[in-house]
């Protein structure tokens, strides 16, 4: 029996091995979704529960796959999934539908969740799928989250407007406005300004895990470490 | 665990009755959310529209249901759609769709014209203009489009129907003169299309054409 460290994954795919950050992918949901960390999280939170249930349906019917048409069953699984997730939104939180409406449809060009299904869901037994799933999304929503906070407190000069659309009523008091006298940068809700913010916190991490790198070696052990559990 | 012998799998068929049954299971799920959710959808709509309907026109203005049904009509090639309010079996005001080129793409907009040819409201439904700059057209963002309300023909005249940067009366904003221009300029084109086809528009519905229609 194979042991699954849930742990090492979590962590992996929140900073080490992160969608966005690391592995730089889904890239065009993430652009154009982040003109502010309210429609970040919303996107955020649809595209973990895809990936929650392509993981759980692929790893279910993964003894049955061949390789020839393993890629198209997984395109018609996770369309699926997301013109159900589509239409369940629109029928049952129509005022986020209206707020994500024109993104949602961007979840089946994420290759981050093909990318899951092809080399984990389709490999592992359901549990570790869903963990990894629900990992891969979280990091995907962090990475929504920071790049859209950045990108509406420079760019509108405010932090999670709208958020009591996405949450309920009782969530407006995170609708914060830090500077009231700002009046914000167009450049930076611009996608234009998207890509530039990427590159400054892409650079960032690096920086970052560069100065940790010397005094903390097990970091790569443990993505050497994650990659073992892909075989 | 193996469930499927893998001589069966390397079959020519088997990918195919896979690739067939996977495909007949996703359609038939896909078929089962759009039933359960056609109706919550249509309802939903039809609150966002009912929601627009009174930004657009006060309920004094009319008695019956304007949404139960949807008019059509072709002017000069273009077909527009509107709903029609009725205040004691006559017609009180139309309230139409209609769209125009702005900076960035089409700008969909919803006018309500009383019969007396007063504009009662004007709303955006939906645009794609430079956010910051062009999207003060919302009434979420500006107050620009509520200065639409009242307006007429007659009032201004026709050469009061354009921005100020072209002598005309009607503001634009710092940065963006194509959207607000278009949106006069598409407003003020409506507004003699209701002239000219008055008639058609204010048609009062008869009893016999309702029974038709259910």
């Amino acid at each position: 029996m194979q042991q699954y460290n849930y742990k090492e994954m979590i962590k992996s795919n929140l900073w080490d091995n992160n969608v966005v950050f690391a592995q730089m992918l889904a890239l065009c949901p993430l652009l154009a979704v982040t003109n502010g960390a309210t429609n970040g999280l919303g996107l955020g939170l649809i595209t973990t529960a895809v990936l929650f249930f392509s993981s759980l349906l692929i790893s279910l019917i993964r003894s049955f796959l061949t390789p020839q048409i393993r890629i198209p069953i997984f395109v018609l699984l996770i369309a699926s999934l997301v013109t159900i997730a589509d239409l369940a939104m629109n029928a049952w939180l129509h005022d986020l539908h209206k707020v994500l409406g024109l993104f949602i449809p961007l979840i089946v060009t994420n290759c981050a969740i093909l990318g899951r299904a092809e080399s984990y869901a389709s490999k592992n037994p359901c549990l570790p799928a869903i963990v990894d799933g629900l990992a891969t999304g979280l990091g995907f929503t962090v990475a929504l989250l920071v790049l859209g906070g950045c990108r509406e407190l420079i760019g509108s000069g405010t932090l999670f407007a709208n958020a009591s659309v996405l949450l309920g009523k009782s969530f407006s008091i995170i609708e914060l406005t830090p500077f009231p006298a700002y009046k914000g940068l167009l450049l930076a809700i611009l996608p234009a300004g998207g890509f530039i913010m990427l590159g400054f916190i892409l650079a960032g991490k690096r920086i970052f895990d560069q100065w940790r790198a010397p005094q903390a070696p097990p970091i790569i052990a443990v993505s050497n470490d994650f990659s073992c559990h892909v075989k | 665990m193996k469930l499927i012998n893998e001589k069966i799998k390397q079959t020519l068929a088997y990918p195919a009755l896979l690739m067939a049954g996977v495909t007949l299971i996703v359609c038939s799920l896909l078929l089962l959310t759009n039933n359960l959710t056609e109706q919550p959808i249509a309802d939903r709509q039809r609150e966002d529209l009912t929601k627009l309907l009174n930004q657009v026109l006060p309920s004094s203005a009319y008695d019956n249901q304007p949404l139960d049904k949807k008019y059509q009509i072709e002017i000069e090639g273009q077909t527009l759609s509107f709903y029609r309010a009725t205040l004691k079996e006559k017609v009180s005001a139309i309230v139409l769709f209609t769209d125009s080129a702005g900076y960035s793409g089409k700008i969909s907009l919803l006018v309500a014209i009383t019969a007396k040819g007063e504009l009662s409201g004007v709303r955006v439904l939906s645009h794609t203009e430079t956010p910051g700059l062009g999207d003060k057209i919302e009434v979420a963002k500006s107050n620009w489009i509520l200065n639409f309300k009242g307006l007429s023909l007659k009032h201004p005249d026709s050469t009061g129907w354009a921005v100020k940067k072209d002598g005309g009366q009607f503001d634009a904003f710092t940065g963006a003169t194509i959207t607000p221009r278009a949106v006069v300029k598409c407003i003020h084109s409506t507004l003699q299309q209701f002239k000219n086809n008055r008639d058609v528009f204010l048609q009062t519905n008869t009893a016999e054409e309702n029974i038709n229609n259910n």
